[in-house]
């Protein structure tokens, strides 16, 4: 695909359904052995366009979660790639048993992707929240999560996922218009966080779209003389263990997540860390407090949430100065 | 062609196979009542019905089955062993430790265990799935999966009912091995689901009713050819074949003494 400014503008403007849609088609045309197979959800996950043109290759499950993980299992055992696309919620917890089952432990070649990860979908209530799914998946064997960054790297990711033999989750956080953070074509690579700013002071760890919060982050705290620097993990598991070590260099680390602060991304960050190295720097988790906020809309629970560029600047200064 | 009489002496030695596997998992006990109810099915299936054996456990062409139904487990092991894919000393080994042959199937495709079961509910949304891509391929190899009727209260069952149905995947056929009883007891005391046969029609499969332990019914129900996908509620008695574990939900799970092991093996004798 082509990653010129009009089409990264196109899939900005869109958001992640839009750019899904536009990368199915790619993916489509590729791989004749791709399905999609959604509950309900072909319009939502911007996959008309993808049912038009190759209507034998896109499954309404209807609205039944748990058996559409079957049947993609049953698919991609006679060898074809299903793709199954519902919320992260229905995902990833409705039909937890089953992404246990058919893509943890049978290890289905199964890419499942969830729409609104986080509280995209604020505004519809907790039960389309996902703040608990990345601490979910994460505990089953297998399954490999990646959450990009915005729609140029979901772009980036579902065309590289599909040569990635075996189960994976994909996380979409954020809406349509949101800012991107790659305005160019970029270097990607599952399993590589990506370097999106740089200093001496702080490591900024992120995922999702919180990686744009964390740029914004980084840019405030400079005019405060604390230079960041911003990783992208699009890969949440396996975390990139090169890039933690990296990590350990800067005094202080944060970690930022639009996820329950309990077993998530900067759960298993303090994870690897703890088991596998020492540091005496100062580690801060930035994430959703354990609860579930009250239904609003994305940029109003954020703030509720305190997941925005000015209380987060402020904490981490904070903490940074008691070091 | 293998004969009736033949199958029913399949049965009866796979039944033999089921009594002493319970046995020799000793005071873990074994779930012996909802695999007896499977012998026949099991040799009709294996024997008669399906392109399937020991040379085709990796073949594209090989009809599937699917034991959705995992605490069915050495039925199902004693009828692999029936047809040579587990060998005799495997058999020996149940539930011992990292024995192939495990308390629930293991994803273990190169031993017959087409996929893992045990949590309930969830082979039929897999069948259609591997039905749906067999016929993509244009593939004449049919999806067989087997469900308990208790196993019929998940309403995962029933999501996959209605995908086969409204997709109509006419190359899976689900065999219901409906014994009346469950963990806790009679099916209908647990949750009656009312006329099983009548929800599989009218969630628009073919439906075929029959004796689960009669095997010239069974042949005759497996031979019709269906072009929609087709439920076969097979009428069958758990614990079938011995007669202190028949009708008697205790014997989802249990030990057998060595009284009682000498007892079952006795009546197997006389049948």
């Amino acid at each position: 695909m082509d990653f010129k400014p009009s089409s990264i503008r196109m899939w900005s403007r869109l958001g992640p359904s839009g750019a899904l849609g536009a990368v199915a088609m790619e993916i489509g045309k590729n791989n004749e052995r791709a399905v999609f197979i959604t509950a309900d959800m072909t319009f939502a996950s911007g996959l008309e366009r993808f049912k038009n043109k190759y209507p034998d290759r896109l499954y309404n499950a209807g609205i039944a979660e748990q058996n559409m993980i079957g049947l993609a299992l049953g698919l991609a055992s006679e060898g074809y790639e299903p793709y199954v696309v519902t919320y992260a919620s229905f995902l990833a917890t409705r039909a937890l048993d089953q992404m246990k089952m058919c893509l943890g432990y049978m290890k289905g070649n199964v890419k499942a992707i969830g729409i609104n990860g986080g509280l995209a979908a604020g505004v519809l209530g907790a039960t389309h929240m996902a703040i608990e799914d990345i601490s979910a998946i994460r505990a089953i064997p297998n399954i490999l999560i990646e959450s990009p960054a915005d729609t140029t790297e979901l772009v980036k990711t579902m065309l590289d996922i599909g040569s990635h033999e075996g189960p994976a989750y994909i996380r979409f956080t954020g809406g349509m218009n949101d800012e991107v953070v790659y305005s160019d074509d970029f270097d990607f690579s599952i399993g590589k966080a990506n370097r999106v700013c740089s200093g001496d002071d702080i490591a900024i760890l992120a995922t999702g779209n919180m990686v744009r919060v964390a740029m914004g982050i980084s840019e405030e705290l400079l005019k405060r003389n604390i230079c960041c620097s911003v990783y992208d993990f699009h890969s949440i598991k396996p975390l990139d263990d090169a890039v933690i070590k990296e990590a350990l260099n800067y005094k202080m680390i944060a970690t930022i997540e639009e996820h329950s602060i309990i077993g998530g991304f900067g759960s298993s960050v303090l994870e690897v860390v703890n088991d596998k190295y020492l540091y005496n720097g100062r580690i801060r988790r930035y994430g959703i407090a354990d609860a579930y906020p009250h239904a609003a809309s994305h940029e109003a629970i954020l703030k509720k949430c305190g997941l925005t560029v000015d209380v987060l600047a402020d904490s981490i200064e904070s903490e940074y100065k008691r070091i | 062609m293998i004969e009736i009489d033949q199958l029913y002496n399949i049965a009866a030695e796979n039944r033999k196979k089921i009594i002493q596997m319970t046995y020799d998992a000793g005071s873990q006990g074994a779930h012996m009542g909802g695999s007896l109810s499977l012998c026949e099915i099991f040799a009709v299936l294996y024997h008669r019905i399906m392109n399937y054996n020991k040379d085709l456990v990796n073949d594209e062409n090989r009809d599937r089955l699917i034991l959705s139904k995992g605490h069915g487990a050495i039925a199902l092991y004693a009828a692999l062993n029936g047809i040579g894919i587990i060998t005799d000393d495997e058999l020996k080994t149940y539930k011992q430790d990292d024995s192939v042959i495990t308390a629930h199937p293991t994803f273990l495709p190169d031993k017959g265990m087409e996929f893992a079961s045990g949590s309930l509910g969830q082979g039929l949304s897999i069948g259609a799935g591997v039905a749906l891509g067999l016929s993509k391929k244009d593939s004449k190899a049919k999806v067989y999966v087997v469900v308990g009727d208790g196993e019929c209260d998940e309403g995962s069952v029933w999501e996959a009912a209605a995908f086969a149905s409204a997709n109509n995947i006419s190359n899976l056929i689900c065999i219901i091995d409906k014994n009346r009883l469950q963990y806790d007891g009679d099916t209908k005391d647990v949750m009656d689901m009312g006329d099983i046969s009548q929800k599989w029609k009218s969630f628009g499969w073919d439906i075929e009713d029959c004796n689960g332990h009669d095997i010239e019914e069974l042949v005759n129900v497996f031979e019709k050819l269906h072009d929609r996908p087709l439920a076969v509620i097979c009428n069958t008695v758990k614990g079938k074949g011995v007669s202190f574990a028949e009708n008697n939900y205790k014997w989802h799970n249990s030990t057998l003494t060595e009284e009682l092991y000498n007892k079952a093996m006795a009546e197997q004798e006389k049948q």
